[in-house]
């Protein structure tokens, strides 16, 4: 193994422009996957604490009484995977507005009738899709009691478009650059083995195997794959805390949630990934050449 | 034209031919070589030499015919198990080809690398044959800086650091001058007194002359034209 290493260490050294042209072609493959991974990571992670403690408002109308109440939670509950409704006087909302906008609650005063109305607060279980979230939500707008639901479905709509979209696009970029890093490594194993024809021939002729003639390419790959998707990462890492530290408290308070960095499970995914690539490629060439 | 036949036979040919194309280089060849045996091929440019010895040292494939070598016939050998044949042979070559990124102890040292063997042995051995060949204060030297006589020493190092049964050289002395083709003869000289079969192609008749023992393959175009003794000749030109 040691003549192996000491082999492809010299090899990396004298075709070194060739291999960091492979390792950069690499690392900006695994750059645009992985910042692809990063937006479906947090999005998912969004979508999935949406899910898990998903809250929605029913608005009651006016012909609402309290006596009607027991029967509206049992009727809501048969409707959907409820974990929880809690209802809101109007005298409650109107408190909790007041409270809310504090210095500018004055005006409030003036009001001659509270316009708020009655209203339940619910919150989900788990969802599978935002398509049964609308659906429950519209049986609930069904019922004669009820007013209007909100329960976010302008954005979550928006914001699920978008993400399908960029799925969609990730796939597509993903095998892109995986098949321009693949062509690139597979060339650069071809073009390292044609400049070592002589030393091919001769590694034959005193009685090397295969598989001792072939073992250091597979190395490089590994090592090329290795490096390349490290590379990636790096990039990726430094640009995220570039960002992540140039976003001010106020505005990340704006966001509805933080942004987090790949996790450590997807990291070794794509280390794992980028080598097998640098693997992968090489066994392409060199079936290729010694067939 | 058959030559005699011998329980110690290392390699037996029969009947090979060897096709390019539709030019046949080798026709008909049926040639027995003995364990320990000295072989000079000898003959014209072109006559098929160097192809009948890249037959013999498995770098080409024979069209027709077969070889024995060790009792093994070549043609039922599988691919995965021809290194391991290779590595009872030794190759020397008029072109040295020695890599030329690889220093003189590299060169060697891959033949025993090849062969799975421990560092310490690697080190051990392969200084030990710089040092019969003369050239151990150069291990660390790139063979493009050396002189043609010091990489063809280089280069039978290197066929010798394995210690093979048979040696194949291909005009081993055809771009050195007297003084370094006579070192390399000596060297080869020696080491078949130690056993091994040597066989040298060659199209100098003057390695002949240089010589005691042994047998004269003479080819031409392609077929034996005649086989004897190297006695024989030197009687016959006498």
């Amino acid at each position: 193994m040691a003549h192996f290493v000491k082999k492809v260490l010299t090899d990396i050294r004298s075709n070194r422009f060739l291999n960091l042209i492979t390792i950069i072609t690499i690392s900006l493959s695994i750059l645009v996957v992985s910042v692809f991974l990063l937006f479906f990571e947090n999005a998912s992670r969004v979508i999935e604490s949406w899910n898990q403690g998903g809250r929605a408002m029913i608005y009651l109308n006016k012909e609402f009484s309290l006596d009607m109440l027991p029967k509206l939670k049992v009727k809501i509950k048969t409707l959907g995977d409820i974990d929880e409704i809690v209802y809101i006087s109007k005298a409650q909302a109107l408190d909790k507005l007041k409270k809310n906008m504090s210095s500018q609650s004055a005006f409030l005063k003036t009001l001659k009738e509270n316009p708020l109305p009655d209203a339940l607060e619910i919150r989900m279980r788990s969802y599978n899709s935002f398509e049964e979230v609308q659906k429950f939500a519209q049986s609930i707008k069904a019922l004669e009691i009820v007013e209007d639901v909100e329960y976010g479905q302008g954005w979550l709509g928006r914001f699920l478009q978008i993400f399908n979209l960029f799925k969609i696009t990730g796939y597509a970029m993903c095998t892109l650059f995986f098949l321009i890093a693949l062509f690139i490594t597979a060339n650069t194993v071809r073009l390292a083995f044609y400049s070592r024809k002589l030393e091919i021939e001769i590694m034959r002729l005193v009685g090397a195997t295969e598989t001792f003639i072939k073992t250091p390419f597979y190395i490089e790959g590994l090592l090329q794959g290795f490096l390349g998707g490290t590379l990636g990462l790096i990039i990726l890492l430094i640009t995220y805390l570039m960002i992540s530290s140039g976003m001010t408290q106020s505005l990340a308070s704006y966001m509805y949630f933080d942004v987090r960095f790949l996790s450590v499970k997807t990291i070794v995914l794509i280390i794992v990934g980028s080598t097998f690539l640098g693997w992968f490629g090489c066994y392409l060439s060199l079936k290729q050449i010694l067939k | 034209m058959n030559d005699k036949t011998n329980k110690n036979s290392i390699i037996r040919l029969f009947n090979v031919s060897k096709r390019f194309g539709g030019k046949l280089a080798l026709k008909d060849i049926t040639l027995d070589i003995e364990q320990g045996e000295l072989i000079f091929i000898s003959g014209p440019s072109g006559a098929g030499k160097s192809t009948l010895l890249k037959i013999l040292y498995l770098a080409q494939k024979a069209s027709e015919g077969q070889i024995l070598i060790d009792g093994m016939n070549l043609a039922r050998i599988s691919s995965s198990k021809l290194p391991f044949l290779r590595r009872r042979f030794g190759m020397i070559f008029q072109d040295f080809k020695l890599i030329p990124n690889r220093t003189v102890f590299e060169n060697v040292a891959l033949v025993l690398e090849a062969a799975g063997e421990k560092p310490s042995f690697i080190r051990k051995k392969v200084m030990q044959v710089l040092r019969t060949t003369g050239m151990e204060k150069k291990f660390n030297t790139l063979p493009p800086t050396l002189s043609g006589g010091e990489q063809q020493r280089v280069a039978v190092a290197r066929a010798v650091v394995g210690e093979p049964s048979v040696v194949f050289a291909d005009e081993p002395t055809g771009s050195l001058d007297s003084k370094s083709a006579q070192a390399i003869l000596d060297f080869l000289m020696g080491y078949h007194k130690k056993g091994a079969t040597v066989l040298i192609v060659s199209h100098n008749l003057h390695l002949l002359e240089r010589t005691v023992s042994g047998r004269n393959i003479e080819i031409s175009e392609g077929r034996i034209k005649r086989i004897a003794t190297i006695f024989q000749d030197k009687e016959r030109k006498q």
